[in-house]
This record gives C-alpha cells, sequence and structure tokens, in this order.
C-alpha cells in the first residue's frame, strides 16, 4: 500500500512517519507539501507530529487552513484513510474531522514517556490486526493532549464504538483517558501516541506496528514480519 | 547623520580598555566612528575574541586521524566513516539565562543548533549541562527554583519545537551557582562529507544573502553583557536577552539544508553573538576578501534603527550566505518554497575590507583580518587557585550506613532527573537506542550509515574547585568511562569552560591549570577538542562559581541494543571491575558523601591514575564487544552504594547482595569516588576476569544479583539492607517533589 506523508514546514515526526512506512514496513510512501491541492495516488494518509505552522496559536488552528487540509478533507469524505499523529490529531480535531479538543496537560508541562495503552476496539482500519483489551507499549511526546468533550460527546464515542485507545496510567488529564478516537465512518483516526516511534526493535518497543499492520490488512497487503531484537 | 563624540567614558562603557581604543586608531590610522567602536567592542569582547583564554587554549590538542574541522569553525567535524560526518559543539548561554531563564536557554539552543546546521548537517541530538543554586535553600531556594523550571521549559521549547531530541545531559545544584546558574548546550549534527559547508567567503563580486528573521533592537551587545560580571544594574540589562523562535528557526534548517543542496552556496554563517557584524567580518577574514554590505537593505522589525543598532544586534533565527554570481535565484526560490525572506545585502570585493553603507554613506570600514582575528591577546597573571579547608570539620559523626543511603540517592546532584527530561523530547527523529538515564551514555543510531554513536556530557564543579587541573582530568575521564561502558570508542571532543573573572589572578590559575590538565587528559585519551566555548565573568556580586569546565564527548559503536544501567537477571554475579579502589580522609572530602552528609567540601578529589583508567575503559569496551555483560554502570558520585543501588531501578525490580572484602571505614568503603571502576552484572563472571586480566585490571565479584533488596556487607557484617520498593521513591521523586 502506498503512505502519503503530509508536510507542514513545522512538521518534524514526518521524517518519522514515511521511515516506519518506507523501511519498518518496506512499503512505497511519499512526502505530500502542504500547500498541495492533491494528495495524488496514495492509500492512506499520515498527518505526522510536529508544530505545524509554529502552533503559537493553537495547536492545529492555522493548519486547518492549508490547502493540503482541503485536499485531506475530500480523500476523508470519499472514504479514504487518514492517520493523525500527535499534531496530526490536534489537526483534524480543529478541521472538524474528529470530535472534541486536545488542551493543555493536567500537568501543564510537556511529556515525552513511553506509556502503556489499551486498544479500545478492534472494528477500525486501523486498530483490526489488534486485540479489543490488548495491551501496546508507545510513546508520548506533547504538551497539548488532553483530550476534551463534552459529556454528549464522550457518550456518543463510547456509545458508537470510536474510542481507539485508552491509556492506563493517564499522564495528561485526557477525559475517560481517551488517547486514540475515530470518526464515525471509521475512517479517519487521531492518536497522541506516536506509533512511528514503536516500529523498530532498536527503539525499544515495536507495538506500534499493529497501527500500521492494521491498515495493511485493511488495504489487503502481505504483513512482513519484523526481526526480534538482539539481545 | 548625527556624529556622536568619542570620549574616554564611552571607551569605558563599551568594556574597551585605553590601550585597546589605541589599537583601534592604529588599526583604522584615525579615530573611530560611533559604529565602528561598537563593532570593535562586540568582535574585541571576551566572549567573541577569547581575549583571555586564546593563549592557553592553544595547549589543547584539536588533531586527530578522525577530525575533518577542528577549532575556528562553527563546530567540530569528525568522520565517522561510510562517507558521513558528525558536527557538533557545545556553547554556554549562563548570563542570559539568569537574567530570563526561559528565553535565555531556549535562544541558546537556537544558537548551538544553527552552527550545528550551518556546517551543512541536520542537527540529530542535544544533550544540556545545567547548574543552579540550591533548591532547599531557605533564601534563594525559591528563585533557584524558577530558575531551573524556566531553563528546562526554554530548552524543551525550542528543542521539541525545532525537532530534534535532547537525549541526555547533566544537573548539579551547589550555593556557588546561585546567582549565576550555567546553561550549556551540546548539539551534533549529520551529513554526508562532500557536503560540509564552511563560514567562508569567497569570489569578488558574488552576492552576500541575508536569510531569517527581522533585525530588531534585541540582543545589542549581548556579547558585552556576557563578558563582565553582574551588577544590581545588570536586571536592566533584559533587553539584552534576544526572544527565540523555533518554528523560525526550523524552516531556516530546512531551507538552508535544501539550499545548499543546489550548489548555488559559497559559504554561510549564521548570525549569532555580535550578530551582522560577526557574520560579515568573520566570513570577510576567513576567505582573506572583504565585504561590502548596506544596511537599508536589511530587513528590519523596527523603524529608525541606527546603523549601531543593525550591527550590534543579537534578534536570533538569521543567516548570512554568499551565493554564487548569477545564481542568486535559485536561493531565493528555495527560501521562498519555506516562507523566509532572502535579500542580498551587499557583495563580496577583494579588498579585505568591511564596508558598511547607511542611506548612502560608509558608517564603518574596518579591515576584516584585524577586526576578527588580531583581537587583543592576554596573558592574565595567574597565582594559584583559592584555596580549599585542608581537612574534614573535627567532631563529626557517620550517620548510619542505612540512613546514609537514601539521603544520598535524593541528594539533588544524584537523584533521578526524570522531572527534567521528560519535558524533553528525546525521541523525535527515531534514533534514539539510549535516552536520558537508560544507559551511562546516550546512544543514537545513524540511519545513514547503520552504526550508531554514543554522547555523554561531564563536569564536575566540586572536584575541580578542589584542584582545577585534576578534575579536569577526572571530567575528560569520566566522560570517556561513560562512552566505554555502552561499549563505545570515545574519538572526539568538545569542550565548555565556565569561570569567574579571569582578571583575578587566582580565578586566572584556575582557567589555566584546568585547561592544562583537560590538554593531557584529552591527549592521553586521543579525544581531540574540535571546538567548545569559554564563558568567563561567571560571578554575581563578587562571588565566583566553582570553576566548571565541562567536556562533551563523542564515542562509535557498532549498532545493537544498548547496554543499560539496571540488573537485568537475579543470579547473575556482581563484578566490579577496576576494584574497590581506595581513598583516603583528604581525597574523601570532594565525594557527594562530603558535601551532602557533612556539609563541607575539604582535601582533594579523588586519584586519578590515567593508564589505569584506560586500562580499564579498554576491558571494559571488549567485556561489552563479546556481549558478557548483561548490565554495566561506572562508579560516580555517590560511589559504589550509590551505583549498586541505581542498578537495582530498572523494571524487574532486580538488586542485588555484596559482601566487599576491605578495610577502609565502612563511609569511606561506599561512599568515595575513586575513578576507573565499573559495575558489571554477568552470567560469565569468569570470561570477565579472564579479559580484565588480559589488560591488567583488578576485577572483583563482589556479590549476586537477587529479587527485591539490596544487602551490602564488609567481611559478613551487614551494613546495610533496602527493599528496593523504599530506595527507589527516594531517588525518584526528589527533585522539585
Amino acid at each position: 500500500m502506498k503512505f502519503g506523508v503530509i508536510v507542514f514546514p513545522g512538521s518534524n515526526c514526518d521524517h518519522d512517519a514515511f521511515y516506519a512506512a518506507s523501511q519498518n514496513l518496506g512499503q512505497p510512501a511519499e512526502y505530500i507539501w502542504h500547500d498541495s491541492h492533491s494528495l495524488g495516488q496514495v492509500d492512506a494518509v499520515i498527518l505526522p507530529g510536529g508544530f505545524a505552522y509554529g502552533d503559537y496559536l493553537r495547536c492545529g488552528a492555522i493548519a486547518r487552513f492549508s490547502p493540503v487540509m482541503k485536499a485531506v478533507q475530500r480523500f476523508a469524505a470519499d472514504g479514504g484513510l487518514v492517520l493523525g499523529i500527535c499534531n496530526g490529531f490536534q489537526i483534524l480535531v480543529e478541521a472538524g474531522l474528529l470530535p472534541g479538543a486536545l488542551i493543555r496537560n493536567r500537568g501543564l508541562k510537556f511529556i515525552c514517556r513511553e506509556l502503556r495503552l489499551r486498544v479500545a476496539t478492534s472494528r477500525s482500519p486501523f486498530t483490526g490486526a489488534l486485540r479489543e483489551g490488548q495491551v501496546l507499549r508507545l510513546p508520548i511526546a506533547h504538551g497539548e493532549g488532553c483530550y476534551f468533550a463534552d459529556p454528549r460527546t464522550l457518550d456518543e464515542l463510547e456509545a458508537e464504538d470510536r474510542v481507539a485507545f485508552r491509556y492506563l496510567d493517564n499522564p495528561n488529564g485526557s477525559l475517560r483517558d481517551i488517547a486514540g478516537i475515530l470518526s464515525r465512518e471509521r475512517n479517519v483516526m487521531g492518536m497522541m501516541p506516536h506509533p512511528e516511534r514503536a516500529a523498530d526493535p532498536l527503539m525499544g518497543s515495536t507495538d506500534g506496528l499493529g497501527v500500521f499492520h492494521s491498515l495493511m490488512m485493511a488495504t489487503a497487503q502481505p504483513v512482513r514480519p519484523v526481526e526480534a531484537v538482539r539481545p | 547623520m548625527s556624529t556622536i563624540a568619542i570620549t574616554p567614558d564611552l571607551i569605558a562603557q563599551h568594556q574597551l580598555t585605553p590601550d585597546e581604543y589605541q589599537k583601534i586608531v592604529d588599526i583604522l590610522g584615525r579615530e573611530p566612528s560611533y559604529t565602528e567602536l561598537g563593532i570593535f567592542s562586540v568582535m574585541w569582547s571576551e566572549h567573541c575574541s577569547y581575549k583571555s583564554s586564546r593563549l592557553h587554549l592553544k595547549k589543547l590538542p584539536t588533531r586527530g586521524k578522525l577530525v575533518v574541522q577542528g577549532p575556528g569553525e562553527n563546530a567540530g567535524i569528525i568522520d565517522i566513516g561510510g562517507g558521513y560526518v558528525i558536527a557538533f559543539k557545545i556553547e554556554s548561554h549562563n548570563h542570559p539565562s539568569f537574567i530570563e531563564p526561559f528565553q535565555g536557554a531556549a535562544t541558546g539552543s537556537g544558537g548551538i543548533l544553527r552552527d550545528i546546521f550551518t556546517m551543512g548537517a541536520r542537527p540529530i541530538a542535544v544533550l544540556d549541562s545545567l547548574r543552579f543554586g540550591r533548591l532547599d535553600d531557605p533564601k534563594t531556594g525559591a528563585r533557584n527554583r524558577r530558575i531551573l523550571s524556566g531553563v528546562v521549559a526554554g530548552i524543551a521549547h525550542y528543542g521539541n519545537c525545532f525537532g530534534v531530541p535532547t537525549v541526555g545531559g547533566e544537573c548539579i545544584f551547589e550555593p556557588c551557582y546561585d546567582g549565576n546558574p550555567l546553561v550549556n548546550v551540546f548539539a551534533l549534527g549529520v551529513c554526508r562529507k562532500e557536503d560540509v559547508f564552511y563560514a567562508k567567503a569567497a569570489g569578488v563580486g558574488n552576492p552576500v544573502i541575508y536569510v531569517g528573521a527581522r533585525t530588531g533592537r534585541d540582543g545589542i551587545h549581548g556579547a558585552s553583557m556576557a563578558s563582565a560580571e553582574f551588577t544590581e544594574e545588570s536586571k536592566q540589562k533584559r533587553p539584552n536577552v534576544q526572544v527565540g523562535d523555533p518554528f523560525m528557526e526550523k524552516l531556516l534548517l530546512e531551507a538552508c539544508i535544501e539550499a545548499m543542496h543546489t550548489g548555488a552556496i559559497v559559504g554561510i554563517q549564521d548570525m549569532g553573538a555580535a550578530g551582522l557584524t560577526c557574520s560579515t567580518c568573520e566570513m570577510g577574514s576567513r576567505g582573506e576578501v572583504g565585504i561590502e554590505i548596506e544596511l537599508d537593505k536589511v530587513p528590519q522589525r523596527e523603524t529608525g534603527m541606527t546603523p549601531y543598532d543593525i550591527m550590534l544586534s543579537e534578534s536570533q533565527e538569521r543567516m548570512l550566505l554568499v551565493a554564487a554570481s548569477g545564481r542568486e535565484q535559485e536561493v531565493y526560490q528555495v527560501f521562498r518554497k519555506w516562507g523566509l525572506e532572502a535579500v542580498e545585502i551587499g557583495k563580496v570585493t577583494g579588498d579585505g575590507r568591511l564596508r558598511v553603507r547607511h542611506h548612502g554613506h560608509v558608517v564603518a570600514e574596518i579591515p576584516n583580518r584585524e577586526l576578527a582575528d588580531e583581537a587583543p591577546l592576554y596573558d592574565r597573571p595567574h597565582t594559584a587557585p583559592p584555596a580549599a579547608p585542608a581537612a574534614p570539620p573535627a567532631n563529626w559523626n557517620p550517620p548510619a550506613i542505612a540512613d546514609a543511603l537514601p539521603r544520598l540517592l535524593a541528594a539533588p546532584d544524584i537523584c533521578s532527573k526524570r522531572w527534567i527530561w521528560e519535558q524533553y523530547d528525546y525521541q523525535v527523529r527515531t534514533n534514539t537506542i539510549a535516552g536520558p538515564e537508560r544507559s551511562d551514555a546516550a546512544i543514537l543510531r545513524i540511519k545513514e550509515t547503520g552504526t550508531a554513536i554514543a554522547l555523554s556530557l561531564d563536569g564536575n564543579g566540586r572536584y575541580a574547585y578542589l584542584s582545577p587541573r585534576e578534575g579536569a582530568q577526572l571530567a575528560v575521564a569520566e566522560c570517556c568511562r561513560n562512552l566505554s561502558t555502552v561499549g563505545a570508542q570515545p574519538v572526539a571532543a568538545t569542550n565548555c569552560l565556565n569561570f569567574g573573572n579571569p582578571e583575578r589572578p587566582e580565578i586566572m590559575a584556575q582557567l589555566v591549570e584546568a585547561i592544562e590538565g583537560m590538554a593531557d587528559a584529552c591527549r592521553f585519551f586521543e579525544t581531540p577538542i574540535t571546538g567548545g566555548n569559554v564563558s568567563l565573568y561567571n560571578e554575581t556580586l563578587g562571588g565566583g562559581i566553582y570553576p566548571t569546565p565541562v567536556l562533551g564527548i563523542v564515542g562509535l559503536l557498532k549498532i545493537a541494543a544498548p547496554l543499560t544501567i539496571p540488573f537485568a537477571n537475579a543470579g547473575r554475579a556482581v563484578v566490579l571491575l577496576g576494584g574497590l579502589g581506595s581513598s583516603d580522609d583528604v581525597r574523601f572530602g570532594s565525594s557527594e558523601y562530603a558535601k551532602e552528609i557533612v556539609g563541607q567540601l575539604w582535601g582533594l578529589p579523588p586519584a586519578l591514575n590515567l593508564d589505569q583508567e584506560k586500562r580499564v575503559q579498554e576491558a571494559m569496551r571488549q567485556i561489552a564487544a563479546e556481549g558478557l555483560a548483561e548490565s554495566a554502570h561506572d562508579l560516580s558520585d555517590g560511589g559504589l552504594a550509590v551505583a549498586l543501588a541505581e542498578c537495582c531501578f530498572g523494571a524487574g525490580q532486580i538488586g542485588a547482595q555484596v559482601d566487599l572484602d576491605s578495610d577502609l571505614r565502612p563511609e569511606i568503603l561506599l561512599f568515595h569516588e575513586a575513578p576507573s571502576r565499573i559495575l558489571v552484572s554477568t552470567a560469565n563472571p569468569k570470561a570477565v576476569s579472564a579479559i580484565a586480566e588480559q589488560h591488567g585490571v583488578e576485577c572483583v565479584v563482589i556479590g549476586t544479583t537477587i529479587e527485591n533488596g539490596l544487602e551490602i556487607r564488609q567481611r559478613g557484617n551487614t551494613l546495610g539492607a533496602w527493599e528496593i520498593a523504599v530506595l527507589r521513591p527516594a531517588y525518584e521523586n526528589a527533585l522539585m517533589g
């Protein structure tokens, strides 16, 4: 399958997402510049982490107006697979592709930490290769990752089985421990933890591969096994 | 244009001595204009000219077979094989970080990152070495906490947004840093060998292009501020501290690297200290050409700026580059893509002069070489370093070992710095094999070559205070040991020399002896100094800091799962490579135990035998290479007991039971800090001992790893036994708890 990685000028996990897709998964990948009006021929789009346009206003508040986001919106409306990681999640929320908001961490500080997540649903193209209840070890790295929404939205997310991941040790105050959510049509997912940073044995965890393997399964691609970590 | 008379007062305000002023008059053959006076004052400031240290810095070894570029450029460069090089350097931003902690530290990071990508290398790692006053001081603690919070947030903000991982460092607390924190930031980047760029102008007629943020009045005389002691008036210098914009820096990085790849760039330098002044005259001097610029063309953030303001501004996120004539459009196109302003502000000339025009008039005309490279050079008098007490206080009684260890684990210098490093994104770019506090050194893979590098920053003000020469040697030894402990071969170094006022002979003596000690040790370990930074006048209201030489050393190793600190499995042998070592009452006076438990320093730093240190490290590298160690951790602050405890803090709650065969008094045995010792856990102690023997290194099996507890005995008598669950919170929660 072909991954498209959106590059905003302040994206800084774009290379990492590209590396995970192309090197760890062995799939074709290409960068898509933020002022592109079209995504070209891709099977899934990744909005990577970073600080899209500096994020001096609200994270993702300016990025939602960029030309490429119009293309992403059209792609999503046509059923295309869109994965927003960290800043990418913040942008998807600002763009209205996902509900709620990501506000400052409860402790008001940036946190970089490896932590445990529980897979809340396997009914999605992003989690299909994972078991419900399975615990993953993934890193987070954000200052504004506290997921917030009104109770009705939260109830709705849960009723529609749209919570993808929950924190086991909630690091940022996210309501109902939400770490990742799905759109109503289940083809858009945003998550604060970084699966692309846990896609290589050398980085200490390969649990992030589950997300990518799910995408490959959803688009019916053979999954390449990952070599075991050397002791 | 109004002319400002050059009076003795004005000269003194510019921190130029009458002799220095006379030298300016001699160079120009006339009195300088006000703008020229400003230009000379920043270029000849201690910060830019190293006028007090240059003479002694020459003693440092700078060559080696891997060194591609030594001191004199924006960063040092070494060859890591496979057609790739790394560029790295450390710099201080001490003075600004005291005045305005967040922005001071942020712009410190910004400055060193620019130094790296100016060379064509993409930054892939940052480490920081920090010193603050005590957080628990009843009078100054609150302010020190504020400075610590601001500095860490500033480094985090800049690096996290820019997209470089902050993978390690050190943080120490002493009363002497109360009014003068130290913020030293190390950065490292990687690029192909043929893609290295130099800060050299060339080609008469080539355009000189200004790129990046607009010039404002911020930071004027920042370099001069960093070259004076702090007084009450320093608080008024807040406008001298610049404001950082990491997003702008990220754009500059991407645009510069892309523009470099067009082949249209001849030379490039960032505008850091002394801004436009420094970048123009240094590029001209290095290329032995002249540079003529027109200030009306310089993008400006404010109106009414004078030539003096524009030339001396230290506004951040600006670069100066020389392009090949006729290929300007290729450069402009790249910068336009990244939304950056790029403007031709002048040309390279053949007359070797820096000529500055404003509204059509020449406002400054100075020969580049004299300005950049012929700053005054001082052989400042130096006597003997200030003396410390020779002996421990009479009448102190050691507390029970059972209490002393948890107290030391919670001591600010020793305790976990998680509160700091969790605020840093230490993983971005997915190269971090071992990040903060996982191994003795940070380890990064180099994707381009399929190899790895290890990085460590070390300095010990306590040791250097008691003996500047031995302290500097110990810092080099420890830094190399950290690298060897993860199996890396140390290859090259950068240094940051933080000292007080060099005009005081006893302080100058500290500087001279530290440099000489460092030179000896770097020569011995074959880790040439490829660049660095000197920060003098670290004094507030007459109180000087401990002399604090900080080393950043880079090592090379094969890519593999990292050798980490915690014991991994129960039932393994605990081996002390290098042996129990020895100390006495005099050497014990430099230990963390003396500082925290006795409450005073005295005597001398631990005795270092360079030859033994080298053999221990060689043995350790071989043990690592043969895959014999399951964990490894060197002994440093807090000695054996603290190192043992730190090895117990892994996910598996594996501890140890050890029995030490020694005559030393228990507190000395457990807490003395003799170097050249590494704790290893292994399933194969015979093989480890055999390697130690081959290298002529003492190696003692002191015990076995067990579950959940740490027990230390001396010849069968239990000195202390602790549950890990009790020790660990003391270590984990002490900082800012």
